[in-house]
């Protein structure tokens, strides 16, 4: 922290490094400091809380999230998605820190935390506060982080029962930026009726987007085909915002949209169902 | 220009020196140590020909600080083979598959494959093209290396 404030907007804080270093090799960016955190073992842990809380301190690596039983037990979302976030040898060093602090609208880590609805730990001069997943992100590589605070950890609250999750990405080649992708999180009541529904999106706008108006379509009503067939067209053609780029127009992007999530939805309330039976 | 002093392994054998802070490790092992068998194809993260073992795990050795390599092991494809007449079995089966042809992704392959086998003795051919997922070749083309990654899980179960 001292570092921090001396150095002030100069320095850069050097996480797993798989974005800031490239882009230093591009010469996009020539921080005249960088602060690196990877001695800092204290910030590399996975553990549960007694409320069922699971606490990820923020350089942990994303192979060790892969890995870890505790992630697919108490985050099997988490646990889903991490073999989509590029290849082994970016994993064995990148973060779950760095990718949120990052915050590329094409990364998959800033629309899981937000679909689990997790809480962020900064640390700064004044000490400590938690922000919402879905308040920290503010754009493209924008984040509620001021400059003289770090990430320090990342708290996933436990899932409610009737609890079912799906990710999705459709990318060119396996680890390569994805085209489209959505994390999906549903519970439903006893009687199979959706309780809750959050639907988040990468690479669908300047940052994770979420479909706050296709899920108040799901809420309430018990999941079949034509339901996510209208919660999926809500989404893909009105919500997200995709920005098409070589690989995929904004049209193939929205189609691309429409298909994973009824897939998701499909598989995630299945799971759901699963868990009250 | 300032440096800062470094201690580490690298195939076992101890090194020391002087850095200066911004020197990749792909950099500092192929300049600094003469050890050129680890390329260095995109610098970017892309290709996987830079892939070196970082406390036995595998890493590109161009997303990384040969400062941040203090007091850790690293391990390069030189240290594979005790000598050119006595080859690691996955080299042998890179041979003998044909799993090359100008060679120089290979490093990378065999680094990214070392500890994939040393977890998974027994991968299934997705399994082997996932794990390859992030090391471009150009000429061979990925047939023979996911046979010749088949055929060194087969030589490393004897």
């Amino acid at each position: 922290m001292e570092q921090m404030t001396e150095h002030g907007d100069a320095a850069k804080l050097l996480a797993g490094g798989q974005s800031l270093i490239p882009a230093m090799n591009f010469r996009v960016l020539t921080p005249s400091v960088l602060i690196d955190l990877n001695r800092i073992d204290r910030l590399e842990y996975i553990k549960s809380a007694d409320d069922g809380t699971l606490l990820i301190g923020a350089m942990t690596r994303q192979r060790d999230l892969e890995k870890s039983q505790a992630v697919e037990h108490a985050t099997p979302l988490l646990h889903e998605a991490m073999p989509h976030i590029a290849h082994p040898q970016i994993r064995t060093r990148g973060t779950l820190g760095g990718s949120l602090a990052h915050a590329d609208p094409a990364a998959e880590l800033p629309v899981i935390v937000i679909a689990l609805g997790a809480r962020i730990r900064a640390t700064g001069p004044d000490g400590d506060r938690w922000i919402e997943a879905k308040d920290f992100f503010e754009g493209m590589f924008s984040t509620a982080l001021r400059s003289d605070e770090v990430l320090v950890e990342v708290a996933f609250p436990p899932s409610a029962p009737g609890s079912g999750w799906r990710f999705e990405e459709t990318s060119r080649r396996r680890g390569d930026y994805a085209m489209m992708g959505v994390a999906v999180h549903v519970e439903i009541d006893a009687d199979g009726v959706c309780r809750e529904a959050r639907l988040i999106y990468l690479n669908a706008g300047d940052g994770p987007v979420e479909a706050e108006q296709a899920a108040a379509i799901l809420r309430g009503e018990a999941p079949g085909d034509e339901v996510f067939a209208s919660a999926a067209a809500e989404a893909a053609d009105k919500e997200i915002d995709p920005m098409g780029n070589v690989h995929a127009t904004i049209d193939f992007q929205r189609h691309l949209a429409r298909v994973l999530t009824v897939r998701a939805l499909e598989k995630a309330f299945a799971r759901a169902q699963a868990q009250l039976t | 220009m300032e440096t800062h002093s470094i201690s580490l392994t690298v195939n076992g054998q101890p090194y020391s020196g002087e850095v200066e802070p911004r020197l990749l490790l792909s950099d500092y092992l192929r300049h600094d140590l003469g050890l050129t068998g680890t390329h260095v194809g995109c610098e970017h993260g892309v290709c996987g020909a830079c892939t070196v073992l970082l406390d036995g795990q595998p890493v590109r050795s161009c997303l990384m600080l040969a400062v941040q390599a203090e007091g850790h092991e690293v391990a390069t494809v030189e240290g594979l083979a005790s000598s050119t007449e006595d080859l690691h079995p996955l080299q042998e089966a890179f041979w003998e598959a044909h799993g090359l042809q100008c060679g120089f992704c290979t490093p990378g392959f065999l680094m990214t494959l070392i500890p994939f086998l040393a977890d998974n003795p027994q991968p299934t051919e997705l399994e082997i093209r996932e794990a390859i997922s992030g090391n471009l070749c150009r000429c061979t083309g990925y047939q023979n290396i996911v046979e010749a990654a088949r055929l060194a899980a087969e030589k490393m179960q004897e």
